[in-house]
């Protein structure tokens, strides 16, 4: 136990050694990695950040009841007391249609068109807060609710929700291509790394073979260096990603501001970012393993 | 210690290297190999630590047959061997430290142990002071030693060593020789391929001559 932990220190100081006596080969190969790698990283910092803000929008679903606009005061009250008896619904709030006449006019720029209009064009409307979430429920509260008598429309603000939801599954399943591909080059560069690792260490191979040095022995030095070379590899992609956010968070920030919409950029997540290095670490020593195994076979 | 038995080597492309080989070798001897160009002495030497196979009988090293032994095996047959190569096999890119390190780093000796036991071994070949130095920037004969040193540093029961007094002058020579002498006087068993048999003559206990392949006498 003892021999196996010194024979895995060795291994490993012999693997930074390795790594330091080509200091520019070493920051040249973590560089390429981790430009690489950064490109998935950074899909995955912007993911995460769309993912928390379309959560915090969806976390409060609304229905929008629009009435028609020949209903009367009766017909709208007994849309509402049917909305508030309704068992789905938290709140319900009734948006006259005077008042929303009201805010556009004072809103900049429609107050001329709006008073040119011969009558007020808006219906009286409903703003339903449902007790359930699911898109399921949701949809059959949509389809109750247009069958009351003088409703004209009901829109679901899940529907956007759930444009969003498809837009950023589709980003995800982008950003796995990527990472895929990526991981898939970082593999290869490793093996070539390794490969050449191998011709240049031939005579240190083949004596310390001829000294009684087991395959493993042999090899570990090399998984060591594969593993390590990931690893920079990932921590350069992590740096870049964090750069790249500490840049954009400012101008994002402003331009959420904008939309009236209260966003600041987050940095990668503490597990992705552990993932990110563990995963390159170990496509790293992938790409070692495969290349022992195709160089180092006699 | 050492049995060959009925012994061939053919090496791929038909070359019989060694033909029908039987002698045994006891623990503590001093045996010089010697013979003409070619006559089998390093293929010998090289059939001990399994570095080649025999194509044919068996050669018994502490109790197990080279000749079968399971690849995985090799290496620990190898950690009791001590070998000086004909071509010396240093590492270059290593200081004269770190090569003599190189068996006990493979062997898992800890540390400081292993730095006792390194400097103990070129102090016998006469190379401390020369511990921090690289390879190249030693002489033919310090080369030489420290392969010796490299080989011994481990403890090996037996020690083999392929032409370790070629290219050197007599009076290095003659060192090189007492130095196997002295490795033989505490224990360990030597085998010798040389031309300069006369060098080890008054510290041998057996001559073995080979002459294309067998033995001669
Ligand atoms: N790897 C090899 N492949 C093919 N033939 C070989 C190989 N090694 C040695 N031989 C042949 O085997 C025979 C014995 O060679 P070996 O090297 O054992 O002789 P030697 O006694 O050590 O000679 P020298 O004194 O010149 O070192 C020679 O005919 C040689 O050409
Ligand atoms: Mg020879």
């Amino acid at each position: 136990m003892k021999g196996w932990l010194l024979h895995h220190r060795q291994a490993a100081l012999q693997a930074f050694r390795r790594l330091a006596a080509t200091p520019l080969n070493t920051v040249l190969g973590a560089l390429v990695l981790g430009i690489a790698l950064a490109l998935p990283a950074g899909g995955e910092m912007l993911l995460a950040n769309f993912q928390r803000l379309a959560q915090r929008v969806a976390a409060t679903p609304q229905i929008s009841v629009f009435m028609a606009l020949d209903a009367g005061r009766k017909e709208v009250a007994e849309v509402e007391s049917r909305l508030r008896r309704h068992a789905q619904t938290r709140e319900v709030s009734l948006v006259p249609r005077e008042e929303t006449l009201k805010r556009l006019k004072e809103s900049e720029g429609l107050g001329e068109v709006i008073d040119s209009l011969p009558r007020n064009p808006f219906p009286d409307a409903f703003v339903v807060v449902p007790r359930t979430e699911t898109p399921e429920a949701l949809e059959a509260m949509r389809a109750e609710f247009a069958q009351y008598p003088k409703v004209e429309h009901v829109q679901l603000d899940s529907a956007w929700v759930r444009k969003l939801d498809a837009l950023l599954r589709l980003a995800r399943l982008v950003v796995t291509l990527l990472a895929t591909v990526l991981g898939v080059a970082l593999v290869a560069i490793t093996f070539n790394t390794i490969r050449l690792q191998i011709l240049t260490q031939r005579d240190e191979i083949e004596v310390s073979r001829l000294l009684g040095a087991t395959d493993a022995f042999i090899r570990r030095p090399f998984f060591y260096f594969g593993a390590l070379q990931g690893l920079a590899g990932g921590l350069v992609a992590w740096l870049a990603v964090l750069g790249a956010t500490l840049l954009l968070r400012g101008p994002v920030g402003e331009l959420a501001g904008l939309y009236g919409i209260d966003f600041s950029l987050h940095i990668l997540p503490l597990a992705d970012s552990l993932m990110l290095l563990g995963l390159s670490a170990l496509l790293g020593l992938a790409g070692a393993w495969i290349s022992l195994r195709r160089h180092l076979s006699s | 210690m050492i049995r060959f038995d009925s012994v061939s080597k053919r090496y791929p492309g038909g070359i019989a290297a060694l033909a029908e080989l039987t002698f045994a070798v006891e623990s503590g001897e001093m045996i010089v190999l010697s013979g003409h160009s070619g006559a089998g002495k390093t293929t010998l030497l090289k059939l001990i630590p399994a570095i080649e196979r025999p194509t044919q009988g068996s050669v018994i090293v502490n109790g197990q047959n080279v000749a079968t032994l399971k690849r995985a095996a090799v290496p620990y047959l190898r950690r009791n061997i001590g070998m000086v190569f004909q071509d010396q096999k240093l590492l270059h890119d290593r200081s004269v430290f770190e090569n003599v390190m190189l068996p006990l780093a493979i062997a898992g000796v800890a540390v400081r142990d292993a730095g006792r036991r390194v400097r103990a071994a070129l102090d016998k070949v006469g190379l401390l002071e020369r511990e921090k130095a690289m390879p190249v920037a030693l002489s033919g004969g310090e080369q030489q030693r420290l392969a010796i040193a490299r080989a011994v540093v481990a403890r090996p029961s037996i020690l083999i060593a392929d032409e370790p007094t070629a290219h050197l002058d007599d009076d290095t020579a003659r060192d090189i020789a007492a130095m196997f002498h002295a490795f033989n006087q505490v224990g360990v068993t030597v085998l010798v391929a040389t031309h300069h048999e006369a060098l080890f003559a008054p510290y041998m206990t057996r001559r073995i001559t080979l002459a294309h392949g067998r033995v001669v006498s």
